[in-house]
């Protein structure tokens, strides 16, 4: 028998170390291996490429070169990856953060998001003549706001949402079409795009109560689908793909942006610039987001944020614990909706102009992507995850066909670097005697 | 009645089509326990890749149809297959003992990965495809309405059937079937009596994905075109099949994926051809919530 005293964690890992050394004959066949699977992969699919030709007969011409070089590429692409293996050695997880860690997270904790917020709010006077910036700052904050109201319902309670996008939808078309219509403001559209967008939200709630895990992501798949094929096919109140143009802008509670008299500009006195709406709208969403975060922030500390979390950690228990799932299921469901609800109405404000492409399964995989990627129940790792992505994809802009493309290989390579997303702690709201952080893993991802 | 008989026949062809994709679906959710959502993505490339060999082994100077469809059945097997376990390599079996919601992002990410490859590979427009098999029977005719058979309709049954009969002895005969069976079961148990659980993984999702392969290529001969999108709504509904014929029954996907490809048939003749999938994903919904377990599904038992 062996002695039982555990070795030092340090001398195993050097014993480890130096044990395995650099294998070239092994890496050198895993990497060949690769490579022909690479060759048979590809051999079809990019070494031959066909269009329809002139007669409308399909013709195909060989492309050699670029499977060579793909071929190549992954080659050597799977040797880097053998030697950071190589490198990096056996990776252990750490389930309780050290406190030294513990310390500098928590700081970084407190002051980042101040930090992120005064920023924020001083962009659009930084950056008042670079419109590109404004409006990329416009985008990743309704993403941003997407992603804490999807938070809710996936982070806090657990319940996982692929339709997501649905609601946003719901909210842009509520606006779009009571403002076409019927000339209602956009203050008062927008709570009455929020409730539709939560009666909505109940609306699906309902069937789907007893469903769970994955059962439960693909109805709301199906759901978010049949929302968005419905939009297409009702041509008559929704414009079918044509889409709704020409949505009034919003207006300062009622003063309106423009270079007319009665326009903010005429009224203060000042040289009109179409930037005064831009600026306008940074803040109004900055303003929506904030809601939603502030809104989040209290619920968790209320019975039924907790309730939510509760039922994220085990539902039978909850049941077992007098928590009525049904209500507490049904109150998740529609405060995620009623906040992308808002984002909609804010969406279709910003366009002027709202079509069903807008609305696509892609934005909600983006959305629980950015929710995910933030670690799922942080509100600062979603704000986080959402200027990585958005800023991401808008780094591939000129790369239009590649963008989708580098966006999936991203979320599969992220998940298998953090499964857990970015932000791998929690503060739980619920603690004995002082508040301290756990690692994710202990988080459970509700079925 | 002529018209039903028509729509009848469309709409199981159309349902053996579904049924073979949703068999992957169901085999890698019994096993796994995850949806793969990246499998109607496979199916798209099993058509494309039935394409382009199709293509070649014509401009080579093959006359003979059977033996050019024989080829391409095979070819675009083997290839596609390999995508099957490329997949489950890349960015399932990193993930295998993660959180469960890991894998499922993963899973869309790669089907992402697969719609955008073959978009910028091949380009985004329709192919289409002069019919290949042409000709048919007349079974019935009556003022002025013929109720057709043909010979691509009978093609597709029949290789169904063919696939079906040598799927069900591999699963319920063979050393592999006996091994998925045990891993479905329990993985702990199954790997501790000796069998290797990530090559029968490996070796469903290589099944799963041949499968799906041939459905492409029937859905290539069938429609006469592919494109990079199909995989998406097609995928989504071979799923909507595998569920309502019980998840983890095979049996049950295949019975499921006639009675989808029935529905939408039957809803495209009668009420409109705009709402078919719309109709196709109502009945998901409503089987979930009406009979979470499918027609020929084992009730799940909640454990605390």
């Amino acid at each position: 028998m062996a002695p039982l005293t555990p070795a030092p964690a340090a001398a195993a890992t050097a014993a480890a170390a130096k044990k395995r050394g650099l294998d070239v004959a092994f890496i050198f066949k895993k990497s060949l291996i690769s490579a022909l699977v690479a060759l048979v992969l590809f051999s079809l699919m990019i070494g031959v490429r066909t269009e329809a030709g002139p007669t409308g007969q399909l013709i195909y011409w060989t492309r050699f070169g670029d499977l060579a070089a793909m071929v190549g590429a992954v080659f050597a692409g799977s040797i880097v990856v053998e030697l950071l293996r190589w490198w990096w050695g056996p990776v252990g997880t750490v389930h309780s953060v050290g406190p030294k860690v513990q310390g500098a997270l928590s700081f970084a904790g407190r002051v980042l998001p101040p930090l992120m917020l005064g920023f924020t709010f001083l962009m659009p006077v930084i950056f008042y003549d670079q419109r590109y910036i404004l409006d990329l700052g416009i985008l990743v904050l309704t993403y941003v706001m997407l992603g804490w109201g999807l938070n809710v319902v996936v982070g806090l309670a657990g319940l996982l949402d692929l339709g997501y996008v649905a609601f946003y939808a719901v909210g842009a078309y509520s606006y779009a079409l009571l403002a076409t219509n019927f000339g209602l403001s956009f203050w008062v559209c927008l709570p009455l795009a929020g409730i539709l967008a939560a009666f909505w939200g109940v609306l699906l709630g309902f069937p789907v109560l007893r469903l769970r895990g994955d059962y439960l992501a693909i109805v709301t798949l199906a759901f978010g689908e049949i929302i968005r094929l419905v939009i297409i096919n009702w041509q008559s109140l929704t414009g079918g793909p044509n889409g709704i143009s020409g949505i009034p802008r919003p207006t300062m509670f009622g003063i309106p942006l423009t270079p007319a008299e009665d326009g903010l500009a005429a009224r203060l006195g000042i040289e009109f610039s179409p930037t005064h709406r831009i600026v306008f709208l940074f803040y109004l969403i900055l303003a929506l987001a904030l809601l939603t975060n502030w809104v989040t922030i209290r619920l968790r500390r209320l019975p039924i944020g907790r309730a939510w979390e509760a039922l994220r950690e085990d539902e039978v228990a909850c049941r077992a614990l007098g928590i009525n799932t049904t209500t507490t299921k049904l109150t998740a469901f529609a405060t995620g909706a009623m906040f992308g609800g808002f984002a909609g109405a804010f969406f279709a404000t910003r366009q002027g102009f709202i079509s069903p492409e807008s609305f696509t399964f892609q934005e909600s995989a983006l959305v629980l992507a950015i929710v995910v990627l933030g670690g799922m129940g942080s509100q600062l790792g979603v704000a986080l995850a959402a200027v990585a992505m958005i800023g991401g994809f808008e780094l591939f802009r000129g790369l239009d066909q590649y963008r989708m493309l580098v966006f999936g290989l991203a979320m599969v390579l992220l998940m298998i670097w953090r499964p857990r997303g970015l932000i791998g702690h929690r503060a739980p709201t619920v603690f004995l005697e002082q508040s301290r952080a756990i690692s994710s893993d202990l988080v459970k991802e509700g079925r | 009645m002529d018209y039903f008989a028509q729509q009848l026949i469309n709409g199981i062809v159309l349902g053996s089509i579904y049924g073979l994709i949703a068999i992957g679906y169901t085999m890698v959710y019994g096993i796994v326990g995850m949806i793969n959502f990246a499998h109607g993505d496979v199916f798209m490339i099993g058509g494309f890749i039935a394409l382009i060999s199709f293509l070649i082994l014509v401009s080579l100077g093959l006359t003979f149809v059977p033996v050019i469809l024989l080829i391409v059945l095979l070819v675009s097997m083997a290839i596609t297959a390999l995508y099957g376990w490329t997949v489950e390599r890349i960015a399932y079996r990193p993930l295998r003992h993660s959180f469960r919601l890991a894998p499922m992002l993963s899973a869309i990410g790669m089907s992402f990965v697969l719609m955008n490859y073959s978009q910028v590979a091949q380009g985004a427009r329709v192919k289409p495809v002069p019919p290949i098999i042409t000709g048919g029977y007349t079974l019935y005719e009556a003022d002025g309405f013929v109720v057709r058979l043909s010979n691509i309709q009978i093609i597709v049954v029949i290789t169904t059937v063919v696939l079906l009969a040598i799927f069900t002895w591999l699963v319920a005969k063979t050393r592999l079937g006996r091994d998925m069976r045990a891993c479905e079961q329990d993985q702990t148990m199954a790997a501790l009596l000796g069998v290797d659980v990530d090559r029968t993984i490996s070796m469903t999702f290589v099944i799963g994905a041949a499968l799906a392969s041939v459905a492409g290529m029937m859905y290539l001969l069938y429609y006469g075109l592919v494109d990079f999108f199909m995989g998406f709504v097609a995928g989504i509904k071979a799923f909507t099949a595998a569920v309502l014929g019980g998840i983890g029954s095979l049996p049950g996907a295949m019975l499921g994926g006639l009675l989808i490809g029935l529905i939408e048939t039957l809803w495209s003749a009668y009420f409109s051809v705009e709402y078919k999938d719309v109709a196709a994903f109502s009945i998901l919904i409503i089987v979930l919530i009406f009979l979470p377990t499918g027609l020929l599904g084992r009730p799940e038992v909640e454990k605390v």
